[in-house]
C-alpha cells in the first residue's frame, strides 16, 4: 500500500496541535467530524433518556408516572432530538466529513471555514432549542402541526422552532459543502464511475438537504412568526389553511426520513463490498438508486396526509408515486445480497450491524409500502404500526447503519482497535432489542391503539410490556459502545492503516490520518472496489 | 507592466488556499458554491411562493381588493432603482475582471446607494401601511370597498397583507444583508484584495446582488400588478 | 478580441460594458411595458403578460448579468435544477387545492 506504518509517533490530526482553540476554531474536516461526533452523541444520550421515560410510563395502562401533558412533552422532545439533532447529522456530518474528503483523496472540503460554521449553527441550534425544553417544554410532536403549534399549545413552540430552523442551515451547509467537494475536489483519475458508493450516496443525501431544508425554513419562521403576530396563514380561524402547513412540513420531511437513510445505505455499499470481498453487484444501479431516492422522494409527501383532508384525486397520485420510491430501495437490497452471494464472508462488528440493517430496512421498507396503500392507512395512520414502521427504518436502518459505519471507521478516526468480541455482543443486543421493542408495536398497531397516549386500554398490556423489556435491552446495546470506544482510545490495539484490508483512499493513509490526508495527492487508475486484485491477506484483527 | 502583473499573481497566490490546487480550482469552485447557496435561497423562498399560490386560488377577490391598496408607483420605481443597481454591480464586478481597483469600488458605492434608495422608498411604502391598519395582527382594519363580491373576508385581505408583508420584509432583509456585503467588498477593495487573478468575493456578492434584484422582478408583478381591478 | 473568448484561465469571462447597459435598458423599458400593460384590462391575460414579461427579465438578469451565459454546464445543471424543484413543489402542491372541488364529500 502507498503508506506504510510508520512510528506510532507520527504526526497526525490529532496531535498536530494541543489545547481548546485548536478545536474550536479548526477547520480541518476530521476534526470537526469529531466535534460534531461529541455533540451528536450527548443527543442521542439525551433523545434515549426521553425515550426510556416514554416506555417506562407505557409499562402500565394506566396514566401513572407522568401526567398527560409532561407525556406529550416528552414525544416530542424524543422526536426533535432524535431527528433534526441527532439522525440527521449522525451519518453525514460525522462519518461523511470525516471519510468523504479521505474518499475522494482531497486534502479538505471544497469550504472548510463553512463547515466549521455548520458546527456552529448546529450547536446554536441545539442550545437554543434545548433552552426551550429546560424552561418548560414543547408539546406539539415533532411535526409542529398547526393550529395546535401556532395557536393552542401553551409551550416554547416558538423557541424550537427557531432551534430547528438554526440547525437547519447547518444541514444546508454541510448539504451544500459536500456537493461541492464530491463535484470539485476528486483527485485525478477519480471519475464519477470509480467514486465510492458512500460519496453516491452522500451526494444524494446532500441534494435533499440543500433543496428541502429551506423550505422547512421557512415554513417554521413562517408558525413563529403566525404564533408571535397572529398573522393567520395557518390559522383556520383566520381564514388560513393548516393543510397548507402540513404541505409545506412534508415537503421537507419526507425527503428528509430519506436524506437520513441515504448515507446510511452508502456505509451498508462499503461493508458489504469489504466483507465479502467482492465489487458491489450493480455498482452503476446502486449509485444511480440513490440519486432515484433522493429525486423521487420529493414526490410523495402528501402520503402523510392522507386523512388530513386532502382531495382524493391527489391521494390517489401520491399513493402511487409513492409505491416507485420504493423501487430504488429495492434494488439496494437486492444488490446488496447479490453482493454477498459467493462472497468470502467475514462476520466482524460492522458486517454484523450491516446484516441488521438490510433485514431490519426491509421490513421497515415494506410496511411503509402497506402504509402508501390508502385503503389501509386510512385504519392504521396515527397508530403505533406508524410508530414501528419509522423505527424500523430510522433506528433499525439509519441507527444501524450509523453504528455499522463507526466500527468500520473508528480505526481509521483514533488509529485504534475496538474490543470486537464486545461489539459482536453489542451487535447482538441491539438487534434482539430493537425487534423486541418493535415488533410488538406492530401488533398494536394492527390491533387499533393509537400513538401519542400515555393511557392504554388493559388488554394492550402484555404487548407494551415485551416493547419496554426490549427497549432496555437495546439501551445495554447502546451503552456498551460507549464504554468501549473510549476504553480502545487508551487500551485499544493498534489499528495500522488499513485493519479491514479494505479499498478506497481513506485507506491508503496511516491512521490516524495527517492533518493534509495524503501526503502526495493520489492519483486513481483503479475502479471502486477492487476486491479481486486486493491481495488476498485474511482480515489481520478481531478475531 | 509586467512587475505589476506579477505583483498580481502573488497576490493572488497569498489568496489560494491550502486545499486547492490551483487558482483556477478555487475560482470555479467559490462560484459553484454560491450557484449552490442561490438555489437554497430559491427554495427558501418557495414556501412563501407556494403560499402564496395556494390563497391566491382560494382567495382571488381578497387578493384584488388587497392589491388596490399597493402605491404601483412607487412599486416601478423601486423596480427601477434595482435594475439600476444590478447594472453598477455588473460594471463593478466587470472592473475589478478588468484590475480597475478604484472604478470598482466606485461602481459598488453607487450600487450601495441605490440600495439605500429602495430600502427607503419600501420604508416610505411600510409606513403607509402601517397607518391604514394594513398590517396583520390585531390592529389588522380593512373595509372591504368591493360592491360586486360584498362577502370577501377581510380575513381573507389580511392573509394576502401577511404573505404581502413576509414576502416584501424577507427580501428586504436580503437587500440590507447585500448591501452589508458590498460595503465589506468597497472595504477590501480599498486595500487592494482584488486583482484580475483573485475576484471570487466579488464576484459571490454580485451574484447575490443580481438574485435578490431576481426575487423582486418576480414579487413586484405578484403583489401589485396581476391582481389589479379594472373598470370597476 | 481576446476578451469575447471564452476563457477557462483564472479569469473570468468579461463581458463588454455596452452588453450592460443594453440589458438594463431592455429590463427598464420592459418594467414600464408591464405597469402600462397592468392598467388594460385584457382579462386573464394581464396576469399571463406579468409573468411573461418577469420571466424574461429573470433569465436576462441570470444569463447575463449573473454571466449563466458564460458558466460551466454544471451552472447551468444548478440553476435547473432550482427551477424543476420550485415546480415541483408549487405543482403537487396545487394538485391538491385544485381538485379538492372535484369531489363534494371525502369518499365520493
Ligand atoms: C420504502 C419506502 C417508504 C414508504 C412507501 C413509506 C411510507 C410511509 C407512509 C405512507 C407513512 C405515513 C403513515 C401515516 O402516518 O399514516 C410513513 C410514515 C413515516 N415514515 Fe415511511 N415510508 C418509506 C420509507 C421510510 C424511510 C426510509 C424512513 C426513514 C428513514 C421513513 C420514515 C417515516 C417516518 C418518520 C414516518 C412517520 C412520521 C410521523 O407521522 O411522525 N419511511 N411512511
Ligand atoms: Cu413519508
Amino acid at each position: 500500500m502507498a503508506t506504510a506504518v510508520q512510528t506510532v509517533e507520527r504526526e497526525n490530526y490529532l496531535n498536530s496541535n494541543y489545547g481548546i482553540k485548536s478545536w474550536l476554531l479548526t477547520t480541518d474536516h476530521k476534526r470537526i467530524a469529531v466535534l460534531y461526533l461529541i455533540s451528536i452523541t450527548a443527543m442521542f444520550w439525551l433523545g434515549g433518556f426521553f425515550a426510556m421515560m416514554i416506555r417506562l410510563e407505557l409499562l402500565t395502562p394506566a396514566g401513572d408516572l407522568v401526567s398527560s401533558d409532561t407525556y406529550n412533552k416528552l414525544f416530542t422532545m424524543h422526536g426533535i432530538i432524535m431527528v433534526f439533532f441527532f439522525l440527521i447529522p449522525a451519518v453525514p456530518a460525522v462519518i461523511g466529513n470525516f471519510v468523504v474528503p479521505l474518499m475522494v483523496g482531497a486534502k479538505d472540503m471544497a469550504f472548510p471555514r463553512v463547515n466549521l460554521l455548520s458546527w456552529y449553527l448546529y450547536m446554536a441550534g441545539a442550545i437554543t432549542a434545548l433552552t426551550a425544553m429546560v424552561t418548560g417544554g414543547v408539546d406539539t410532536g415533532w411535526t409542529f402541526y398547526t393550529p395546535f403549534s401556532t395557536t393552542y399549545s401553551n409551550t416554547h413552540v416558538i423557541g424550537a422552532a427557531i432551534g430547528i430552523f438554526i440547525a437547519g442551515f447547518s444541514s444546508i451547509l454541510t448539504g451544500l459543502n459536500f456537493i461541492v467537494t464530491i463535484h470539485r475536489m476528486r483527485a485525478p483519475g477519480l471519475t464519477w464511475r470509480r467514486l465510492p458508493l458512500f460519496c453516491w450516496s452522500n451526494y444524494a443525501a446532500a441534494i435533499i438537504m440543500v433543496l428541502g431544508t429551506p423550505v422547512i425554513a421557512i415554513t417554521l419562521l413562517l408558525v413563529a412568526l403566525e404564533r408571535a403576530f397572529h398573522i393567520g396563514i395557518f390559522d383556520p380561524r383566520l381564514g388560513g389553511d393548516p393543510i397548507l402547513f402540513q404541505h409545506l412540513f412534508w415537503f421537507y420531511s419526507h425527503p428528509a426520513v430519506y436524506l437520513m437513510i441515504l448515507p446510511g445505505m452508502g456505509v451498508i455499499s462499503e461493508i458489504v463490498a469489504c466483507f465479502s470481498r467482492k465489487r458491489v453487484f450493480g455498482y452503476e444501479f446502486v449509485a444511480l438508486a440513490s440519486i432515484a431516492i433522493a429525486v423521487f422522494g420529493f414526490l410523495v409527501w402528501a402520503h402523510h396526509m392522507f386523512v388530513a383532508g386532502i382531495s382524493v384525486y391527489a391521494a390517489l397520485v401520491f399513493s402511487l408515486l409513492s409505491y416507485l420510491v420504493a423501487i430504488p430501495s429495492a434494488v439496494k437490497v437486492f444488490n446488496w445480497t447479490a453482493t454477498m452471494y459467493k462472497g468470502s464472508i467475514s462476520y466482524n462488528t460492522p458486517m454484523l450491524y450491516a446484516f441488521g440493517f438490510i433485514g431490519l430496512f426491509t421490513v421497515g421498507g415494506l410496511t411503509g409500502i402497506f402504509l402508501a396503500s390508502l385503503g389501509i392507512d386510512v385504519h392504521v395512520h396515527d397508530t403505533y404500526f406508524v410508530i414501528a414502521h419509522f423505527h424500523y427504518v430510522m433506528v433499525g436502518g439509519g441507527v444501524m447503519a450509523y453504528m455499522a459505519g463507526l466500527h468500520f471507521w473508528w480505526p481509521k478516526m483514533t488509529g485504534k482497535m475496538y474490543p470486537e468480541a464486545w461489539a459482536k455482543l453489542s451487535a447482538l443486543l441491539v438487534f434482539v432489542g430493537f425487534n423486541t421493542t418493535f415488533f410488538p408495536q406492530f401488533i398494536l398497531g394492527y390491533m387499533g391503539s393509537p400513538r401519542r397516549y400515555h393511557a392504554y386500554p388493559p388488554e394492550f398490556q402484555v404487548l407494551n410490556v415485551l416493547s419496554t423489556a426490549g427497549a432496555s435491552i437495546l439501551a445495554v446495546g447502546y451503552v456498551l459502545p460507549m464504554i468501549y470506544f473510549l476504553w480502545s482510545l487508551r487500551y485499544g490495539k493498534d489499528a495500522g492503516p488499513n485493519p479491514w484490508n479494505a479499498t478506497g483512499l481513506e485507506w491508503m493513509t496511516s491512521s490516524p490520518p495527517p492533518t493534509h490526508n495524503f501526503d502526495e495527492t493520489p492519483v486513481v487508475t483503479w475502479e471502486a472496489y477492487d476486491y479481486e486484485h486486493q491481495p488476498q491477506e485474511e482480515i489481520t484483527v478481531g478475531h | 507592466m509586467a512587475t505589476s502583473d506579477i505583483g498580481d499573481i502573488q497576490v493572488a497566490e497569498r489568496a489560494l488556499q491550502h486545499h486547492f490546487a490551483d487558482m483556477e480550482q478555487q475560482r470555479d469552485t467559490s462560484s459553484f458554491g454560491m450557484w449552490m447557496f442561490l438555489l437554497t435561497e430559491i427554495m427558501f423562498f418557495g414556501g412563501l411562493f407556494c403560499a402564496y399560490l395556494v390563497y391566491r386560488a382560494s382567495y382571488y377577490h381578497a387578493f384584488v381588493e388587497g392589491s388596490q391598496k399597493m402605491n404601483i408607483t412607487l412599486g416601478a420605481t423601486n423596480t427601477a432603482v434595482l435594475i439600476c443597481s444590478s447594472l453598477t454591480m455588473a460594471l463593478g464586478v466587470r472592473a475589478a475582471q478588468m484590475g480597475k481597483p478604484k472604478l470598482m469600488v466606485i461602481l459598488l458605492l453607487i450600487t450601495i446607494v441605490f440600495g439605500f434608495g429602495f430600502l427607503g422608498i419600501k420604508a416610505v411604502e411600510y409606513h403607509e401601511h402601517w397607518v391604514n391598519h394594513e398590517f396583520p395582527g390585531p390592529s389588522f382594519h380593512f373595509e372591504t370597498g368591493d360592491p360586486a363580491h360584498p362577502a370577501t373576508d377581510p380575513q381573507h385581505t389580511e392573509i394576502y397583507f401577511s404573505l404581502y408583508w413576509a414576502m416584501t420584509g424577507l427580501h428586504a432583509l436580503h437587500m440590507v444583508i447585500g448591501i452589508g456585503l458590498v460595503a465589506w467588498l468597497v472595504i477590501a477593495g480599498l486595500m487592494g484584495a482584488y486583482t484580475p487573478h483573485y475576484y471570487n468575493p466579488v464576484e459571490n456578492v454580485g451574484l447575490y446582488w443580481h438574485f435578490v434584484d431576481l426575487v423582486w422582478i418576480y414579487l413586484f408583478p405578484m403583489l401589485y400588478l396581476i391582481s389589479k381591478k379594472h373598470g370597476g | 478580441m481576446a476578451e469575447h473568448k471564452e476563457e477557462t484561465g483564472s479569469v473570468g469571462h468579461i463581458a463588454p460594458a455596452k452588453l450592460y447597459v443594453a440589458i438594463w435598458a431592455i429590463l427598464m423599458a420592459l418594467t414600464l411595458t408591464t405597469v402600462l400593460v397592468s392598467m388594460v384590462d385584457i382579462g386573464p391575460m394581464n396576469v399571463v403578460v406579468a409573468l411573461v414579461i418577469a420571466t424574461i427579465k429573470g433569465t436576462l438578469v441570470v444569463l447575463f448579468f449573473m454571466h449563466l451565459r458564460y458558466s460551466p454546464k454544471l451552472t447551468m445543471a444548478t440553476v435547473i435544477a432550482a427551477m424543476f424543484w420550485l415546480f415541483l413543489l408549487l405543482s403537487l402542491t396545487m394538485t391538491d387545492y385544485l381538485t379538492r372541488a372535484w369531489s363534494t364529500s371525502p369518499g365520493h
